[in-house]
């Protein structure tokens, strides 16, 4: 849902596009063989390749370009046989090289979209322009030494994704819902780990603003933004100081800028005149990057299930609202452990039980499904016990808790706690007579016709039982007991 | 016996083969010639104990019976192809004290093949020259002189110390690598004989890289038959080069005597270009009646764009070289001129690591791929290419090989060279248009000029058809019976 910003001289609208950088999940380097592995020492994980040393050559991984395709595939692109790795130029420390071997004009995936779930709970369908391949540079290290900088070269030659989006989002909140569903994509397809602390994912955002139905404005780039929450308030920074600027009178320069994640605003990094002229051209070291349609085919054949289909799936087959399909859909390990829980079993009761308590107690003591200390198979047994009437929901709250803490069966916690449900006609009976005799005032009270007692005597029985009589039962026998 | 470096790998590969030979006399002969001729300047760094060490080994392994295709020969190595652990240049400043930790694909391959390494060979800094005169090291010397004339000659660039050495029998054959002539020029030079193969033919992994789509590794030797045993050693597929050809290697003696006969030789005439002086085309003319002698059909035709080769390639070799050069900055190895201002340092270390000619090359390069020029020159250059590729592909319907000069003259002083770029650019003009296309070209002594220098003829044969290249060239070499030799040497 778009969002708009009041001025001082009327209304403005977001216009926003993101480029996201995602490391492509693989062994070794988009053109070396040297792992990717996260977290080495230092310049441990480096071939002569992903240093520039003199003579050296890349050859193209084809790992890295399936998992290109794979993406393009599952973002709906157009999967290009044929592409063409570029140069980049420009000198840095950390680019070993040189030069950052990308593609420029005949990337490897053109067009797509990613549909986008708002919180009015209408989608929205962002496009993607194109996804292209390019290595990443090292790691400049400013804090090691007061006098010199140090050049890490680990992550030098890694593989990425760069999907550019269309300027098509309309508020912070619908980038972040972009970000945060293509996050979801590329984990389904287990081509990128979606990481962004570790830096496997980054956005650069580009900000513009408008009045409504006006042609796009200037925008202004914000680079390497790593967390959603961030990236969100520099969006809002950002188009607030532009708003600033031309309500002043002033213009929006082209500018690349950076967050300043302390300070909460965005700084200018470089302007337009300032801008690198990168000398594009084809990398003579390679040659153009051709494969088969019935390659691409056979990739697309060993999908997995994309979260769309996914959601779609249990809300036509599971009956589920889309608001519990996409919570559930939003991590595919989630998505697992609930089909797991709700096989055999009432979808709906899963979904809430998943949702609700176990995601709820999970996210209170800041795990995940992967190391939950209550099972699929765990939970399913107490829905189980729910079903067949052998507790009570409310009962089932707390073997639940205990189950989160213990780590023991549902059904041993009712057993060791005797919290079997009290199905016997008699001695529901029993309770109720017991209840009735120690309220006789309100007994009368009820019989003189005040009806809303009922449920301070449904209280007080359940209350007498400990919450182990069958409230159903309960209902009906108190009923006819206290009309007496 | 003969002087030992006097001998042709392939004499040499027999008298070892009979035992009449150990490899450490061999190479203990070239290694005496190399420290007694230091005034060509051919080599930046000898390796004599490292040669004598290899030497040994060949003999050991031979007593084993185990022998490569390069089995005890003694070469030099272009000091552009990486050699573990020593000193690698480029003839280059800017590569100061750099040993590299890995062994470039070819001299695997060579080494893996028996040969024996003498030392790191002089050449134009980056490989960008015509007449080594660009080397930070000084140039290396051509062992000819002009008759009456004591002045020093160039040996031709950019492999000529590779050159230098081979005609001044300081080893038996040499590494070069060629990207616009730079192994045929300075073999026309020097009166031996240089093959530049297909492009893809030799790995490129571990050459210092010039201009990527152009540069190819190949021979220098002093016959044809040495060229092709040793282009034997050196080539084959390289899955770490992408742009190396996965394609047999043929065993390029066979056939080697073949002759000429039936087969039909195109005669350019694009390469009649003004100002050659007479002796070339007398040359040509000469090779031409060599050929129709033994039986080859020769037919004049039209390579239409050769006009266009040299300034299509002086676009597209300095944008590739302005890249592939960037990686020279300072940081990671080579000189660094220290600056607290990181900018500063870059620009310091290149102003002072590049020589003029290697600058002159960056900037052309940078300007020719910067936005708003990158269409009208390098996209345009790209173009002219293909027109040319295209021109030999047209002559290919009609005939096996083309015979040219080499060269437009015979070498010049190296003390009083063209001062302007452009004219030095011109000795070029004839091994431009090949590689341009990628295809295989040899160029062969076969005769002196009225001074008394040594002058080449060209033969440029079809994509991967080095078999016939070196075929027609071994007919050339058997009908000029070049066997002048540059005095002293």
């Amino acid at each position: 849902m778009g969002i708009t910003l009041e001025g001082a001289t009327g209304t403005w609208e977001y216009v926003i596009g993101l480029e996201v950088h995602a490391q492509i999940i693989s062994n070794s380097k988009l053109f070396s063989g040297a792992s990717t592995e996260f977290g080495s020492e230092p310049n441990s994980q480096v071939s002569p390749v992903d240093a520039g040393m003199p003579g050296m050559l890349p050859v193209i991984n084809l790992a890295c370009i399936e998992q290109a395709v794979k993406t393009g595939l599952a973002i709906n692109g157009e999967i290009n046989l044929t592409s063409v790795f570029d140069r980049k130029n420009y000198f840095y420390p950390d680019l070993p090289q040189g030069y950052q071997i990308s593609q420029f004009k005949q990337p490897v995936v053109t067009g797509g979209h990613i549909d986008i779930e708002l919180e009015d709970g209408t989608q929205k369908r962002i496009g993607v322009e194109r996804l292209h391949v390019e290595q990443d540079a090292g790691k400049s290290l400013h804090d090691q030494d007061p006098n010199a900088s140090y050049v890490d070269l680990n992550r030098s030659g890694v593989g990425l994704m760069e999907i550019v989006s269309d300027p098509d989002m309309r508020s912070p909140e619908e980038a972040a819902a972009y970000v945060r569903k293509l996050r979801t994509i590329v984990r389904y397809a287990e081509t990128c780990d979606g990481n962004m602390q570790e830096g496997s994912m980054r956005v650069d955002a580009n900000v513009s603003v408008r009045k409504a139905g006006e042609e796009f404005g200037t925008r202004c780039e914000i680079k390497n933004l790593n967390s959603v929450r961030y990236m969100q308030r520099a969006i809002e920074f950002e188009a607030m100081r532009q708003i600033d600027v031309l309500e002043a009178g002033g213009k929006i320069d082209q500018q690349t800028r950076l967050f300043d994640v302390a300070k909460n605003e965005t700084r200018s990094m470089r302007s337009k005149e300032e801008a690198h002229d990168y000398r594009y051209f084809p990398d003579p070291d390679l040659l153009p990057l051709r494969f088969e349609q019935a390659w691409v085919d056979e990739i697309a054949a060993g999908m997995p299930e994309l979260p769309d289909a996914k959601m779609a799936r249990f809300m036509k087959e599971f009956g589920l609202s889309a608001y519990d399909a996409d919570v559930l859909v939003a991590e595919q390990e989630n998505a697992h452990f609930y089909e797991h829980v709700a096989e055999g079993r009432d979808k709906k009761l899963a979904a809430n039980w998943v949702i609700s308590e176990l995601f709820g107690q999970l996210n209170k003591a800041g795990k995940t499904v992967e190391d939950s200390p209550v099972s699929a198979e765990a939970l399913g047994e107490l829905i189980d016990l729910i079903t067949d009437d052998t507790i009570s929901g409310r009962i089932a709250k707390d073997v639940f808790a205990d189950m989160f803490e213990s780590g023991k069966a549902a059904g041993v916690i009712v057993e060791e706690k005797g919290l079997k449900q009290v199905t016997d006609t008699g001695a529901i009976e029993a309770v109720i007579d017991e209840v009735m005799a120690r309220e006789p005032e309100k007994l009368a009270e009820y019989r003189g016709g005040k009806d809303k007692l009922f449920g301070f005597f449904i209280g007080q029985v359940m209350k007498a039982s400990g919450g182990k009589a069958n409230p159903k039962a309960v209902n009906e026998l108190l009923k006819t007991k206290l009309q007496g | 016996m003969t002087d030992l470096t006097d001998l042709s790998i392939a004499q040499a590969r027999d008298l070892l083969a009979k035992g009449d030979l150990s490899s450490k006399e061999l190479t203990q002969a070239q290694v005496t010639s190399m420290e007694g001729k230091r005034e060509l300047n051919a080599f930046i760094t000898e390796t004599p104990d490292k040669a004598l060490e290899m030497a040994e080994a060949s003999d050991t392994r031979r007593a084993k019976g185990e022998t490569g295709k390069l089995e005890g020969i003694p070469v030099a190595i272009k000091d552009l192809f990486c050699t573990k652990d020593v000193l690698t240049t480029a003839g280059s400043h800017i590569l100061d004290g750099f040993r590299p930790f890995y062994e470039s694909s070819v001299t695997t391959n060579m080494f893996r093949e028996g040969a024996v390494m003498l030392g790191k060979t002089n050449l134009d800094e980056f490989a960008m020259g015509s007449g080594n005169l660009t080397s930070y090291y000084g140039g290396a010397i051509n062992p000819w002189r002009a008759k009456g004339d004591n002045r020093n000659l160039v040996p031709g660039g950019s492999s000529g110390g590779s050159a230098s050495a081979v005609a001044g029998r300081m080893a038996l054959g040499a590494t070069g690598t060629d990207t616009g002539g730079s192994i045929r020029q300075p073999a026309a030079f020097t009166g031996i004989v240089g093959l530049k193969p297909t492009y893809g033919r030799c790995s490129r992994w571990g050459i210092v890289a010039f201009a990527s789509s152009l540069d190819q590794a190949g021979p220098m030797t002093r016959s044809v038959r040495d060229s092709a045993i040793m282009l034997g050693a050196m080539a084959g597929h390289d899955p770490k080069d992408s742009t190396s050809a996965d394609i047999a290697v043929p065993d390029f003696e066979e056939g080697l005597n073949g002759g000429v006969k039936g087969l039909t030789i195109g005669i350019p005439k694009e390469y009649r270009v003004d100002g050659m002086p007479e002796e070339i085309e007398t040359l040509w003319q000469q090779g031409i009646k060599w050929l129709e002698e033994q039986g080859a059909r020769t037919v004049e035709i039209s390579l239409p764009h050769t006009k266009y080769a040299l300034p299509a390639y002086y676009i597209v070799a300095p944008a590739e070289a302005s890249s592939n050069l960037a990686r020279y900055d300072g940081v990671k190895f080579g000189l660094r001129v220290e600056s607290d201002d990181l900018t500063e340092m870059y620009e310091k270390t290149r102003a002072e690591g590049f020589g003029a000619e290697v600058k002159r090359r960056v900037l052309i390069g940078t300007y020719v791929l910067s936005a708003g020029y990158y269409d009208a020159y390098y996209l345009q250059a790209q173009k002219v290419r293909t027109r040319i590729a295209d021109d030999f592909k047209q002559a290919w319907q009609q005939v096996d090989a083309i015979l040219t000069p080499a060269t437009p003259s015979a070498a010049f002083s190296a003390d009083d060279p063209p001062s302007d770029p452009l004219a030095m650019y011109l000795n070029d003009v004839f091994t431009v248009p090949v590689n341009l296309a990628g295809l295989p070209g040899i160029s062969v002594p076969a005769g002196l000029t009225g001074d008394g220098l040594p002058m080449g003829l060209q033969v440029i044969g079809k994509a991967f058809d080095e078999a016939t290249v070196l075929r027609i060239g071994q007919s050339l070499e058997d009908a000029a019976g070049f066997d002048a030799r540059p005095e002293g040497y």
